[in-house]
């Protein structure tokens, strides 16, 4: 049944090529020893050295991280509890309202949450910063983690927590002890999401900073516009390679995680 | 109380009923799943609230565990008032119809889970734990996690999660749902055996009457957020209180006619214009002319090629189908009218011939005490 015709293999190639040429590109010319981008002059991992040196670039870094880090958290921790309190409320009065808010926030265009809250902070008088940043950021991801959580609690039975309270546990104690370990894979899922959406802002955190804090996504922008280097190539290529290897341990886990409980099931089954 | 006493809190008029419900109502907006309940159980009893889906059992249970709270009436348990109890407060533990095991808990944690909460002492938990292990079997399994047992023995799982704890009150809600109908029927037993074991107080949720039948020391039909009738499990088949029972519980003719003639307790019950009427004992008075309806189990309607001699009823017919189950068949005979009466045979002898076939004439009789009359 397994044909290969001529047909397949082209449809294959041009997508795969449409979706990594750009980025093979890049790769390549991280590793070229010229200080023109587009002009090959023999293999070097002269730019890589020169990435590390680079002050400014590590302090960038330095930013990028403790932001998507303090936010994302932030935002699974009101993102869950958002989609807790929605899910478990039942029907009310303007519900659908409410839900659909929640959600208002992830087809807002970006320039818009951007201008939107830098009126806010100066509104308020706040100074421009890291805080700002995260602030922001924890804005607009907790609605992405709201999402993700309450697709998950949709599904999750309502009948443990009952259990949970039946033997003696607190509303709390229930969702500490039961709900929350049971929903901890998606919590979590929300929690990358934020952080990769953290690391990834480029609009919003141009609208909110200060002079006092450059996000790496803002340093590459501002670098790019005097023109390309190869520093950048190198530097691409390292956030490349990290979200690579983050993708592929994270499906690896959770496929082992999967073919584990299946080959437990069949043998509960099989022992019965 | 001497070991040859029957256990009948329910007929001592001294005895305390552990449960009261006191014209219990509950509404769900407009939709009275509870319509106005009274209700004692004693303790050690083993009741089971039996019905068809959406009668209203499931909601009084979830009332006893403290799920749901009364729109009207209150529950007493131990005459005080449940209702300002929160679930986790309450003397009363519940089994759920899903089970309800936490995933991520193995079967040890899962027991031990109710008495953590309790905040008693490592040892004591680790030894009720294993007392409960043992008493249903699954020594062997305390490690495992949920997924990793078979559905039996998540079902004694969460019997023995709940029981940990020596509740006052054990809630089971459709406990045997999910298993196949031989692991049922032993569980059943077990549930019985265990009942029996722990003293404790078991409530029931049902819509499988034979399991009802089995395991419960009285039954209560349900029917629309109503109590139909509430008695011991051979009360209730023998004597139903209206054809709502009678049909919910077992097999049943029900044949529709008006009363003509009474004397004492025997009545005459007209119901078909080829037929003769029944005679039959009544334990209610009836007045002549009103509408009755004859209730009679198939296996109490005897078959034979000829008239019964002896028999207060008899009536002939042609043999329209015949089911073979095994131990007995049911033989469905059409009269002349074109009514269908159901009547069961044992088969003693194997592989015996049988006596009737498809289309024979025979007769069936009863004597006038075999069935019931009903007002409704």
């Amino acid at each position: 049944m397994r044909r290969f015709s001529w047909i397949n293999a082209t449809s294959l190639t041009l997508g795969f090529a449409f979706l990594y040429l750009p980025m093979l590109i890049l790769v390549v010319y991280s590793f070229n020893a010229s200080q023109l981008v587009t002009v090959w002059a023999g293999f070097s991992t002269r730019w890589y050295g020169e990435l590390i040196r680079n002050e400014a670039f590590l302090d960038a870094a330095w930013v990028t991280l403790k932001v998507a880090v303090v936010s994302s958290t932030i935002a699974t921790v009101l993102g869950t509890m958002a989609a807790y309190t929605l899910v478990r409320a039942g029907r009310f009065l303007g519900r659908t309202l409410f839900s659909g808010m929640i959600y208002a926030p992830l087809v807002m265009p970006e320039v818009i949450t951007g201008l939107s809250l830098l009126l806010l902070f100066i509104g308020i008088g706040l100074d421009r910063g890291i805080l700002t940043i995260v602030l922001a950021h924890t804005t607009f991801s907790m609605c992405y983690v709201s999402v993700v959580v309450s697709s998950r609690l949709d599904s999750f039975d309502r009948s443990l927590e009952e259990a949970a309270l039946d033997l003696g546990c607190t509303p709390f104690e229930a969702f500490r002890l039961v709900t929350l370990p049971i929903i901890a894979p998606a919590v979590i899922s929300g929690w990358l999401l934020a952080f990769t959406l953290s690391l990834d802002d480029l609009v919003i955190a141009s609208f909110v900073t200060g002079p006092s804090a450059t996000t790496l996504p803002m340093k590459i922008w501002s670098s790019v516009r005097l023109g390309v280097s190869p520093e950048i190539n190198a530097l691409s290529t390292i956030l490349i390679a990290i979200v690579t290897v983050g993708v592929i341990t994270a499906s690896l886990v959770s496929k082992r995680a999967i073919a584990a409980r299946q080959r437990d099931e069949r043998a509960a089954a099989a022992a019965a | 109380m001497s070991p040859q006493t029957v256990f009948a809190p329910w007929d001592d008029p001294h005895e305390k009923p552990l449960i009261q419900f006191r014209n219990v109502t509950k509404r769900f907006g407009d939709f009275t799943a509870v319509d106005n309940i009274e209700l004692d159980i004693f303790e050690r009893e083993f009741f089971a609230l039996l019905g068809p889906s959406g009668c209203g059992k499931t909601t009084l249970m979830r009332m006893l565990a403290g799920f749901e709270t009364p729109t009207e009436g209150t529950i007493l348990l131990d005459g005080k008032d449940i209702a300002p109890i929160p679930p986790n407060r309450r003397a009363t533990n519940m089994m759920f119809q899903s089970y309800a095991l936490f995933p991520h808990l193995t079967v040890r944690d899962n027991i031990a889970f109710g008495l953590k909460r309790e905040r008693r002492p490592k040892p004591e938990i680790d030894a009720r734990v294993d007392e409960m292990l043992r008493l249903v079997q699954l020594q062997k399994f305390a490690t495992r996690k949920p997924h990793q047992i078979s559905g039996g023995q998540r079902q004694r799982v969460a019997l023995a999660r709940c029981l940990a704890k020596a509740p006052k009150l054990l809630l089971l809600d459709e406990p045997l749902g999910a298993l196949d109908k031989k692991l049922r029927e032993e569980t059943q037993f077990e549930l019985m055996d265990i009942q029996e074991k722990t003293g404790t107080t078991f409530v029931i949720v049902t819509h499988d009457q034979e399991e009802a039948m089995t395991v419960a020391s009285r039954v209560a039909v349900m029917d629309h957020g109503k109590l139909v009738q509430v008695a011991t499990p051979d009360v209730i088949y023998e004597l139903p209180s209206s054809t709502y029972v009678a049909d919910f519980i077992g097999d049943v003719n029900i044949l529709e006619g008006r009363i003509t003639g009474q004397d004492d307790d025997r009545v005459e019950i007209a119901w078909a214009e080829d037929q003769p009427s029944i005679h039959a004992k009544a334990r209610v008075a009836l007045a002549p002319g009103s509408t009755a309806y004859f209730a009679i189990r198939p296996e109490k309607i005897a078959i034979s090629a000829t008239r019964p001699e002896t028999a207060p009823n008899a009536v002939t017919g042609k043999v329209l189908d015949i089911a073979y189950l095994g131990n007995i068949s049911t033989y469905h005979v059409e009269l002349p009218g074109g009514q269908v009466i159901k009547a069961q045979s044992t088969n003693t002898d194997r592989m015996a011939a049988r006596e009737f076939t498809w289309d024979d004439t025979v007769w069936l009789g009863w004597s006038d005490a075999a069935g019931v009359v009903l007002e409704r």
